[in-house]
């Protein structure tokens, strides 16, 4: 399952050989799909290692990271929204957004790598210092209630990654002691990161810097009357 | 001397109030984000030093400050602090929005969590544009606000603004 | 983790029983509310602590007071207008934050700057480096009530940033970096200046270095003060100086360089086996003197060229996935950019340093004494703007 594709596109910087760290994730790929059985779903290197899993098997995965493939150093915890947003960018911009007319752009859900299911997708990178593999590891998440099991037993620093999540996307990590708001206000409403959360400065007020992309009057076929020589 | 209170303050003794109120503001920095780097540079660093217009930084509580300086973004979860603090500050007392986010919001006009500026919180007196503004910006504010305050009209001050509710 | 959380509560345990050594020296307990403006937590960062006489039972940061919305926010923007944004990250070193971002748009489109670029960007990167950690090193001392090195700071920073500004024409937030390049190239004269500022920036250490180390005070504010042991760093994903300082070996400059121009100069990595607030200041200390040295390097091997590869006029970035990390002033920032082939990312989460490197606040903070607190974490050393995004 894990084809090596174009693993010389991570090393812009060129001097070291690829083949070191190749060896390293096709191991990898083995050991998860070892642990994890059916749960692996996918993988796929370039620079790092996606993985995606079973969300049910969110947690063990951590563990096998940590304990056996020595990723000891916690990255991020995070998660996407794969629903393209209802809004476009909001910019009114006819270049961006046609505002009349039928909707022209394709609002079916469409995955990253190692593919997705379901509209939110929770994700994690961790890294082993010593050897430098960094795997990503993805996990979809059910549509209805979406929640996870919690990755503080395995890395103490998923805290407060998982509170964030929690606020921004309306994840649930079971078993999280802690689940609150973090960055908002109490008594904010919403999830601000998920797509269908709008930015209501935006629709009150066109974007600004719309007159940017008029052009220059010089760039204009005809120049303005009397302008000319 | 009741003369304040009368609204009969012989000119002279309003220059000579103004001129003292002028030359002894004592400075009460919010220091929010970027721009409070750049008030640090003007207030803290040799090269600028803001001393030698007669503005002293850092009391030790905004209860014995004259101006205020609100610096950098202000967002939701950060207001009733900024209020409760503006409340303490003993009038006659004066507010500098310092950078684009205290202005309007700045970069951040869109987002979901800043206010969009300090203004529809608490009176500004002088806006120092810039993202951020340059310390010389904040000097030169700082200068605009003493004019204000050398012109300004004691009595009419004691009085107060009137308050208008829409 | 339960070992290190056993191994803390032991420690815990052990301290409050010194204190009850007297019976009566024994207090309630109060709650100690340090923020959300404060001058000791440098910006907006609020400490709510639960206090046993002077020692600290539990600690707890409340962030959000700067929360901007930076990964919403760039879901609505195009990405040249994504730098502009993400400048504002970390304010102390500004153009470090747009370079991961720019890297990992150009590893999406598959380009890559001309040489010429890369070494200018590595040594903006290294100047804005310098730039932060030198008011990290003069503003620990005023933690400490020792004001003279933030005058220092203040004082010697400004060449720093007179350097930057000569180039990118911003004293704080460049916006210089480009898809594919660097706007403009260095000014006349530029490179010469550069290096008598190294020069400057070098005696401000050993001044530095001077004044703190050694310095009684200093050393019994500051030894054994906040360990954090490499593990417990590791699992809470602290990077930078904090993590070297805990004696891991690990810098992304030297082991991942991914597109900068590390790979050619002659520098070290410091650590410090210690792992206490004493080593977190003795390392950036150290990486600011190393870094004057490779702005020289980088600026005495210069190559030619153009400092702008061919891209299009409307920068669409091709649908894909890239994680693109930097070892930024502060520690790993990274950015994991999701692209759908328009003019806007996707989707950009934001690995900021910060919010990792105080993530541990909590955990180290129990069982200190209460002005313990304030060197503690300006030994971490965070921007707010860093944590809180």
């Amino acid at each position: 399952m894990a084809e090596p594709t174009s693993a010389i596109a991570e090393t812009d910087g060129g001097a070291p050989s690829p083949t070191p760290l190749e060896a390293l994730r096709a191991e990898a790929v083995e050991t998860l799909g070892e642990a994890l059985g059916d749960a692996l779903l996918a993988t796929h290197a370039e620079g790092d290692l996606w993985v995606r899993v079973e969300h049910q098997a969110w947690q063990q995965v951590g563990y096998v990271l940590r304990d056996r493939l020595g990723c000891l150093w916690f990255d991020f915890l995070s998660a996407i929204d794969w629903m393209p947003s209802p809004f476009g960018r909001d910019m009114d911009a006819e270049q961006d957004w046609p505002t009349g007319g039928p909707d022209p752009r394709d609002l079916s859900i469409e995955s990253g790598v190692t593919g997705g299911e379901t509209r939110l997708q929770v994700f994690a990178r961790v890294m082993n210092t010593q050897t430098g593999l960094g795997v990503i590891a993805k996990a979809d998440l059910p549509n209805e209630n979406p929640a996870v099991p919690t990755w503080i037993p395995v890395y103490s620093g998923a805290n407060w990654h998982e509170r964030e999540a929690w606020e921004m996307f309306g994840i649930a990590f079971v078993g999280h002691p802690d689940l609150r708001h973090i960055y908002l206000p109490g008594e904010f409403e919403g999830h601000p990161l998920r797509k269908d959360f709008p930015l209501l400065a935006r629709r009150v007020k066109p974007w600004p810097g719309i007159v940017d992309v008029e052009g220059m009057p010089a760039e204009g076929e005809e120049p303005p009357a009397g302008a000319g020589q | 001397m009741g003369l304040i209170e009368s609204g009969k303050m012989p000119a002279p003794l309003t220059k000579l109030l103004n001129l003292s109120r002028k030359y002894s503001l004592w400075v009460y920095q919010w220091g929010l984000a970027c721009c409070a780097i750049e008030m640090g540079a003007a207030f803290g660093s040799p090269r600028y030093d803001v001393m030698r217009l007669g503005v002293i930084p850092f009391p030790a509580s905004p209860r014995q400050a004259d101006l205020v300086v609100v610096s950098g973004t202000v967002t939701d979860k950060m207001v009733p602090s900024l209020l409760r603090l503006y409340e303490q500050m003993p009038d006659p007392k004066y507010v500098i929005s310092m950078g684009s986010c205290a202005n309007c919001g700045g970069p951040y006009w869109d987002s979901y969590s800043v206010t969009k500026g300090v203004d529809q919180i608490i009176p500004v007196d002088v806006y120092v544009p810039g993202c951020p503004p340059r310390p010389e910006a904040l000097l030169e504010g700082i200068v605009l606000l003493q004019e204000r305050i050398a012109n300004e009209d004691i009595a009419a001050r004691w009085r107060g603004d009137p308050i208008v509710v829409e | 983790m339960t070992f290190t959380e056993r191994e803390q509560q032991a420690y815990v345990d052990a301290a409050s029983a010194d204190a009850r050594v007297n019976v009566e020296l024994e207090t309630e307990g109060m709650t100690l509310n340090i923020g959300p403006q404060h001058p000791a937590t440098h910006g907006t960062l609020r400490i709510v602590a639960r206090l046993d006489g002077e020692q600290v039972v539990a600690a707890e940061p409340v962030m959000g007071y700067m929360h901007r919305g930076y990964e919403k926010l760039a879901e609505v923007r195009t990405y040249p207008q994504v730098t502009t944004l993400i400048n504002r990250i970390d304010w102390l070193g500004s153009f470090a934050n747009e370079v991961p971002f720019i890297l990992a748009a150009e590893r999406l489109m598959d380009i890559e700057a001309p040489p010429r670029a890369q070494w200018i960007r590595t040594a903006l990167f290294e100047l804005s480096r310098i730039a932060n950690i030198s008011l990290f090193l003069g503003d620990m001392g005023v933690q400490l009530g020792a004001l003279t090195p933030v005058f220092f700071a203040f004082r010697d920073r400004e060449f720093v940033l007179n350097q930057i500004e000569a180039v990118t024409g911003g004293r704080f937030h460049p916006n210089f970096d480009r898809i594919g390049g660097l706007k403009d190239d260095l000014p006349a004269g530029w490179i010469a200046e550069t290096k008598s500022v190294m020069a400057k920036m070098r005696g401000f250490c050993d001044e530095l270095e001077d004044l703190l180390m050694g310095n009684e005070i200093f050393e019994a504010r500051t030894r054994g003060v906040g360990v954090i042991p490499d593990h417990v760093a590791a699992s809470f994903g602290l990077s930078g100086a904090n993590l070297r300082a805990a004696g891991v070996d690990w810098d992304m400059r030297r082991d991942n360089p991914c597109g900068l121009a590390y790979e050619s100069l002659d520098w070290k990595v410091w650590t410090h086996p210690d792992g206490d607030s004493f080593a977190r200041y003795w390392v950036r200390l150290q990486e600011t003197r190393e870094a004057t040295y490779m702005v020289e390097q980088l600026l005495d091997g210069l190559p030619s060229g153009p400092i702008m590869a061919k891209v299009p006029r409307i920068i669409k970035v091709p649908a894909g996935e890239a994680y693109v990390a930097t070892e930024n002033p502060l520690g790993v920032m990274g950015y994991y950019v999701v692209s759908k082939g328009e003019l806007a990312p996707f989707r950009v989460k934001i690995r900021s340093a910060s919010f990792s490197n105080i993530s541990v606040v909590p955990w180290v903070l129990r069982g200190v004494y209460v002005p313990d607190v304030i060197t503690i974490l300006a030994s971490l050393y965070f921007i707010l703007g860093d944590i809180d995004r």
